[in-house]
């Protein structure tokens, strides 16, 4: 793999972010509830799925969770992050509460869309969840616009783009990342290389699959990290961010990960890809290989882990109640903000 | 209000002056827009005034640089995205009938999407058929978006003006025939609401609504057509979309009879929109059946006489409304 390029010089501002950053047990428990969080979130929303409750598509992120959570750790709330049709985990990652997201795939008005929006159309610019999009690509060059506001309001902000490999073969791709490096803009792409563009595999769409690489030709700074061990992608992270925050432009990481459902639930998920292929992800599992390096490490006991776990549990539950007891939208509010102005 | 004579270009960059000096948060990308100061003049001086942040000149990326603005406008700010020409945006069309269209909707209005799209439309000056379109019934078909195509150098300052302060995406199509016409303006600034067409001639015989350059050449057919005793009431909505469709229907309350001309496409355009709108609303109020005068459904060819052929003529407008007249 080329190395990737690098604009500041070393001894300067990347020297100074590593030396400020660390980790505290704090910080391993949250990443730890939070790719939790997501997993069990998502395990609810395929039985939900399978039991009629939830309709269209619905596109899980198990398997990833360490993606979004390893990233958004470093986010704020009006740190704006934009992704994908496959955004649960970044929805949750980014604080939007479990209830919020299954009443929103139940169709509920107390949805983070207030039900318009269903799997793909995630919405809480509250905490800065700007949007999950049905369209691959758009969301790289809205974070490229965010960051483009950032700058001009001149805040510290960043923009966050989460994207699949099959988006590195669309235009968006090219684009957005050239007009963020041209412009120095504060924004991360988060290309999530998970092989697979619904059914095709990213080796038949690109001659070139070393995503990170891509970097040199645009002159952007960049990594490629293993995307299933968070604490990789925590660290890339926690550089990009703070290198954005303090002026010095867009960052590329490439995190090489896996889905472990099909594409989408309900969907058939052979013909494409290997059994052994899954199993041999499966067992590379990132929550997995996390609470096993947790427990290694010694500071953290069982039991805080396990009660973690149970808290998910609870709080899952709680949100497929709350769901299940909110109302349905308002057939009379089908039209209402189409436009903001009244009188439209 | 003191006024004087600028050219339709001058008017709306005045507007667009104003706006920057009151709102620090809008910014303007495209092509030449920079130091240039646009190909046709759109933002001459303004880059002296407001320099490179604010003002600038993008790589030839329409889809890219609008899907910017899709994000930058939910995070604060308010882009202007200057097309030069208008054919240019159809690169950017999944992003503004996916994103910019949709998205204050489906965030449950929690997000706002003040974003100026502008550009120059129309077919004249031998530019053939990439930089001749104008597509606007294509963005009055999808719920989310104001389109506004004002003919006057007055309209262009007041309809800019409020463009410019508009939470919801706008269109600001200016006909290339229009942009050194010179009109009376006033000095300061003044905001004209969108929905609210323009009674551009009174009369009693024949309704005309006229869209963009057809304007000017219907209150000249309507002059030809007095000579005949025909009586025409022409009408400039200002604005597709929303349209004031009040205005045509009282107008038609008086004449009874009715013609949309339009220099874009006929099928599914604003004219068949108007006609529609009029048979639901205004049947009773009708002595003849709606016409319409459109541009040849064809790609705009470049030799003089072949251009001439696909826009609407004077003397086409003329004959039209002799015919209805006549029924």
């Amino acid at each position: 793999m080329p190395a990737p390029h690098t604009r500041v010089a070393p001894g300067s501002l990347d020297d100074e972010i590593e030396n400020e950053m660390t980790t505290t047990k704090e910080t391993y428990l949250s990443l730890y509830r939070t790719m939790v969080r997501i997993r069990r979130c998502e395990e609810q929303l395929a039985r939900s799925y399978a039991a009629g409750t939830i309709t269209g598509a619905c596109h899980t992120y198990v398997g990833e969770e360490g993606v979004a959570t390893g990233v958004c750790a470093h986010l704020r709330d009006d740190d704006a992050v934009f992704s994908t049709h496959r955004g649960h985990g970044h929805a949750l990652a980014k604080g939007v509460p479990p209830r919020e997201l299954v009443a929103e795939l139940f169709g509920r008005v107390t949805g983070c869309s207030g039900g318009r929006g269903g799997s793909m159309h995630l919405f809480a610019p509250e905490v800065g969840m700007m949007g999950t999009s049905g369209i691959v690509g758009p969301c790289i060059l809205q974070a490229t616009g965010a960051g483009y506001s950032f700058q001009l309001r001149e805040t510290d902000n960043v923009g966050v783009a989460f994207f699949g490999d099959g988006a590195v073969g669309n235009g968006a791709f090219h684009e957005g990342i050239n007009l963020a490096t041209i412009w120095d803009l504060p924004v991360l792409f988060i290309c999530e290389n998970n092989m697979y563009a619904t059914e095709v595999a990213f080796s038949s769409s690109a001659r070139n699959t070393d995503v990170a690489g891509r970097a040199a030709g645009y002159g952007l700074h960049a990594e490629a990290v293993d995307g299933n061990d968070v604490i990789a992608v925590y660290e890339a992270a926690g550089m990009a961010v703070e290198r954005a925050r303090q002026g010095g432009g867009p960052s590329l990481i490439e995190c090489r990960t896996y889905r472990t459902r099909p594409h989408a639930e309900g969907m058939r998920d052979g013909g494409y890809r290997s059994q052994e292929e899954i199993d041999s992800w499966k067992a590379r599992d990132p929550i997995e290989v996390f609470h096993r390096r947790l427990l290694d490490d010694g500071d953290i006991a069982d039991t805080e882990l396990q009660a973690i776990d149970a808290e998910i549990v609870d709080e899952i539950q709680q949100a497929v109640s709350f769901a299940n007891d909110s109302p349905w939208p308002d057939p009379a509010t089908v039209a209402d903000h189409v436009y903001r102005e009244v009188g439209a | 209000m003191a006024s004087r004579e600028i050219t339709y270009t001058e008017a709306a960059r005045e507007a667009l002056t104003t706006a920057m000096e009151e709102d620090e948060t809008i910014f303007v990308l495209g092509e030449g827009i920079g130091e240039r100061g646009g190909n046709f003049n759109t933002t001459l001086g303004l880059y002296e005034r407001f320099g490179p942040r604010r003002l600038r000149d993008t790589p030839i990326c329409e889809r890219g640089f609008v899907g910017l603005c899709t994000g930058a406008a939910m995070t604060g700010t308010r882009p202007v995205v200057d097309f030069m020409f208008i054919d240019f945006i159809l690169d950017s069309v999944g992003e503004l009938t996916n994103q910019i269209a949709k998205i204050q909707y489906m965030s449950g209005g929690r997000l706002k999407m003040p974003v100026l799209l502008r550009g120059c439309v129309g077919i004249g000056g031998g530019h053939a058929t990439h930089h001749s379109g104008s597509y606007y019934p294509l963005f009055v078909n999808v719920p989310g978006f104001r389109v506004v195509v004002p003919t006057t150098p007055y309209d262009a300052k007041g309809l800019m003006a409020t463009a410019l302060r508009s939470d919801d995406p706008v269109l600001y199509l200016e006909h290339k025939s229009l942009l050194n016409v010179k009109g009376e303006v006033p000095e300061q600034d003044y905001q004209i609401p969108f929905g609210e067409a323009r009674v551009c001639r009174e009369g009693t015989d024949v309704t005309i609504v006229a869209i963009g350059p057809l304007v000017a050449k219907s209150v000249e057919a309507a002059g030809r057509l007095a000579d005949e005793g025909i009586s025409v009431e022409v009408i400039d909505p200002r604005t597709l979309a929303p349209l004031d469709l009040d205005t045509v229907l009282t107008s038609l309350r008086k004449t009874g009879k009715l013609l949309v001309a339009d220099e874009s496409f006929g099928p599914c355009g604003v004219g068949a929109e108007i006609a529609a709108q009029v048979m639901e609303q205004g049947f009773d109020d009708l002595g003849a059946p709606v016409r319409r005068l459109n541009g040849v459904h064809a790609p705009t060819p470049y030799s003089p006489p072949l251009e001439a052929a696909v826009s609407p003529s004077v003397d086409q407008v003329v004959v039209a409304v002799r015919d209805l007249a006549a029924e």
